[in-house]
């Protein structure tokens, strides 16, 4: 890219897109049904809607992932063919997914260049690098060229991916909850900096959210999705929160959170101290921290991703050794074995329930006695009681209205939504339970779901349960906790009770200052 | 006799031309599994393609003979035995990217299947003798003694295998193709993003790497030993996919790790050579305990391995 050919671009204004009738069908499943939206050019556009609305399905059929039952997508007010997402790419339509699709094990640049649609086959590095370092300086933000992609923290890998489609030379960007795992302060910095982009008439921007707050601060213009249907749009400048979570959830709601009863903080039940741990590749993840979790308070570990929360939360978990520290559990030393955790009644939300928590080709009904087949009445001797075990897994799917077709679904054909509350069934059901150690538990749902495992969180805490709760999202930890407390690099570097916590320091010393 | 007026000094010699000459099929057989394990797909069937190339280029060189003449004949056998892998490696490639399949259940399958084709239609040609590879005499205008002679006698194969290596690393670093197939090899997601085929890369990366494990089977029976027997292999084609992991998925290592192994094969002829015979077979197993010491010190149960590429051993 030339320095003639970005201002030669600066003219031109992104293309019009615009999505007519548009039906897509899965089988009898509709996921689409006769939806149309306007992307006008040089404006921030958000598509709201719960998971399962068909906001992704709409994307992906702009983009030529798949091909719509019917309707059409209209670039540039013309009626185009698009057919994978390299067309789209030829139509200046370029998306940045959830899930970062960047090469972990490649650095920055290669990954840049691999991404380019381009058939020469030599790559010439001497010319290439000095071509990146020209994009990166007008770029609006910048990530270091030679630094392999595993090493990037979240906030700085969706930039990369936003990168990407700039440097593909996409004018219109298709945004797919990229706020998810960046912390407050990354979301409002990125999604500032497109804004401004926008703003100057280089972009048209379509993000796809649930998060109210950043759709009211920055886009334009909303669309929302209900259950497959059109349910409304309008410029955000005329609709408040309200509004939008009524064509969202389809009737007015508030969001209800479980009011917090006074507890007496006062029976230490986790008690922790100097817990070292090293991650996967050797290094140290967790430089010696301690602390305490008290029966009826919610402690709060707050952090950016990757500051050690995810091995510290596998010691306590018994999932990774520690390299020195002791844990101890209502007094007694704790190591995390199968008769520990029963006795002490400690029970855990990790974060990727499908990979920490469940054992996905089995069915819904076992995984949910996995705390509790090896005893009665579930088991007799040493043979299972399977109906007993279809009973309480029927109980449990009803209470904690877990969308399965059959107690016998195995477990990875739920939605990320359901296994979350499958796990937290199990979790909460016991009567015993005395610590709960739940990460980013609410990682990826939607609002309800949300609403509901929060309420869930709270209640166990009113019921006198010590609860550790490690999450990347600050508005969750503010919203649950009783004391807060930072992880950075390995460290504690703050704590404080959350009525006193001040948002301004935790920023910092999340960010490592 | 030579060997007894070199006495001692014959025995780092012998380790030397063993290291070249032993070291050849690991060399080809490690690429050929670098180059496939860096898409993504484990092909333990080298084994099988090792015996199916040398078997094709023993019996090709010996049936063109005649119409090619001794000189042209095995390298047509090298290229036949490189075409033969590409078919197994194609059947291997098909068949461990269709749905719930596994590629380390197909690889074993394939060791099967390869290493059947080459005795069913090997059994004519254990007997007769076919045109072997020249080598490049390097000292050939002196007179030193012939052990000497014999040490630096380098196979073309080698040396081709030599000039590879470099080739690929280069190829992973700085072709459009090499980063597609890592990327591919790390983060299916990703490639898949980019409007890769995975398919089509994964059987291009796998028919590729097969044709240098048949060619790493022709210089098993047109270089040295330079017969074709059934037990020509004797497992080199698996203890080169424990190289390629010991060589950190990374070409140049390849290439020192198959000279420490080809160097290690020598290890008991050498010391037989010098009268040494006590702990002959021990000796002789030298290459597979180096690969059982490879594999403890590589494993460790606190970190994960470096350089491994993502999708290695998983379902995508």
């Amino acid at each position: 890219m030339t320095t003639a050919s970005v201002s030669a671009s600066d003219v031109i204004s992104p293309p019009d897109l615009e999505v007519v009738n548009m039906t897509k069908q899965f089988g009898s499943l509709v996921a689409l049904d006769h939806v149309s939206m306007h992307l006008k050019p040089g404006t921030f556009h958000a598509l709201l809607g719960e998971n399962g609305a068909g906001k992704s399905t709409l994307v992906k059929c702009i983009m030529g992932f798949y091909q719509p039952t019917s309707g059409d997508v209209l670039v540039g007010k013309r009626s185009r063919e698009i057919a994978s997402p390299k067309d789209a790419h030829q139509y200046g339509i370029g998306m940045v997914y959830q899930h970062f699709t960047s090469v972990p094990a490649m650095t920055v640049a290669e990954n840049l260049v691999l991404s380019r649609f381009d058939p020469s086959v030599m790559i010439r590095w001497q010319e290439e690098r000095d071509r990146l370092q020209a994009f990166m300086d007008q770029a609006p933000f910048q990530v270091d060229l030679e630094v392999p992609v595993a090493q990037l923290a979240a906030g700085q890998k969706q930039k990369l991916e936003i990168l990407k489609q700039l440097y593909l030379n996409s004018r219109i960007l298709i945004l797919d909850e990229p706020t998810s795992v960046l912390t407050p302060g990354e979301a409002d910095e990125v999604l500032g900096l497109l804004r401004q982009e926008v703003t100057n008439g280089r972009l048209s921007v379509l993000m796809i959210s649930h998060k109210f707050r950043e759709v009211m601060t920055f886009t334009d213009e909303v669309t929302v999705l209900r259950k497959g249907k059109f349910a409304g749009h309008g410029l955000v400048k005329d609709l408040t929160i309200a509004d939008l979570s009524s064509m969202m959830l389809g009737e007015a709601r508030e969001p209800k959170i479980v009011d917090k009863v006074i507890t007496t903080a006062d029976r230490p039940v986790l008690e922790f101290t100097d817990i070292h741990a090293n991650k996967d590749n050797g290094l140290p993840a967790v430089r010696g921290t301690s602390l305490t979790v008290y029966s009826g308070e919610i402690v709060g570990i707050a952090g950016v991703s990757g500051n050690g929360q995810r091995e510290l939360v596998e010691v306590l978990s018994g999932q990774r050794s520690p390299t020195t520290g002791t844990v101890v559990v209502n007094g007694t030393p704790y190591g995390a074995t199968r008769s520990e955790m029963f006795h002490n009644g400690v029970f855990s939300l990790p974060e990727e329930p499908l990979r920490n928590a469940c054992v996905p080709h089995m069915s819904v009904a076992e995984n949910m006695a996995l705390r509790t087949f090896d005893r009665p009445p579930q088991s007799k001797g040493s043979f299972l009681r399977l109906g007993s075990i279809r009973q309480m897994a029927n109980r449990l799917i009803q209470q904690f209205s877990v969308k399965t077709p059959t107690p016998e679904t195995p477990i990875s054909h739920l939605s990320g939504g359901n296994v979350q509350r499958a796990v937290l069934a199990r979790e909460l059901s016991s009567d015993q339970i005395n610590l709960l150690i739940a990460a980013n538990p609410c990682f990826g749902l939607d609002f309800s779901a949300v609403e509901f495992i929060h309420g869930q969180i709270v209640a166990a805490r009113n019921r006198g349960v010590a609860v550790l709760l490690v999450s990347e999202d600050l508005d969750e930890l503010l919203s649950l906790a009783d004391r807060i407390v930072v992880m950075s690099d390995g460290e504690f570097v703050y704590e404080s009770a959350i009525a006193d916590a001040d948002l301004s320091t935790i920023g910092q010393r999340m960010a490592g200052h | 006799m030579a060997s007894e007026a070199l006495g001692w000094l014959g025995v780092p010699l012998a380790i030397a031309a063993g290291t070249m000459r032993g070291g050849t099929p690991f060399l080809f057989v490690s690429l050929g599994e670098c180059l496939t394990e860096k898409s993504g797909k484990i092909n333990l069937g080298l084994e099988g393609t090792l015996l199916t190339g040398a078997m094709s280029a023993y019996a090709v060189s010996y049936l063109t003979r005649d119409s090619l003449g001794p000189m042209l004949a095995p390298f047509a056998g090298v290229l036949v035995a490189g075409l033969a892998g590409m078919v197994l490696g194609f059947i291997h490639g098909w068949l461990c990217q269709q749905p719930r399949v596994n590629d380390v259940a197909v690889g074993i399958a394939m060791i099967i299947f390869g290493s059947g084709v080459a005795f069913f239609f090997g059994k004519p040609f254990i007997q007769p003798s076919a045109p072997l590879l020249p080598t490049i005499d390097l000292l050939a205008w002196t007179d030193l003694p012939e052990q000497f002679q014999s040490a630096v006698k380098i196979s073309p194969l080698f040396v081709l295998g030599v000039a590879i290596a470099p080739l690929m690393t280069w190829f992973f670093r700085s072709t459009r193709w090499g980063l597609f197939i890592r990327a591919v090899g790390d983060s299916p997601d990703a490639a898949l993003a980019m409007g890769v085929s995975i398919f089509k890369v994964r059987m291009l990366s796998i028919v590729a790497g097969s044709f240098l494990a048949g060619i790493g089977g022709a210089s098993l029976s047109l270089y040295y030993p330079g017969v074709w027997t059934e037990l020509v292999s004797s497992g080199q084609g698996l203890m080169a996919v424990a190289l390629v992991i010991f060589a950190r998925w990374q070409p140049m290592q390849c290439l020192w790790a198959s000279l420490l192994f080809g160097g290690a094969q020598a290890l008991g002829p050498a010391l037989q050579s010098v009268g040494i015979t006590q702990g002959y077979y021990l000796f002789n197993a030298a290459p597979y305990v180096l690969t059982l010491v490879i594999m403890v010190i590589t494993c460790s149960p606190t970190r994960t391995m470096t350089g491994v590429p993502g999708a290695l051993g998983s379902d995508r």
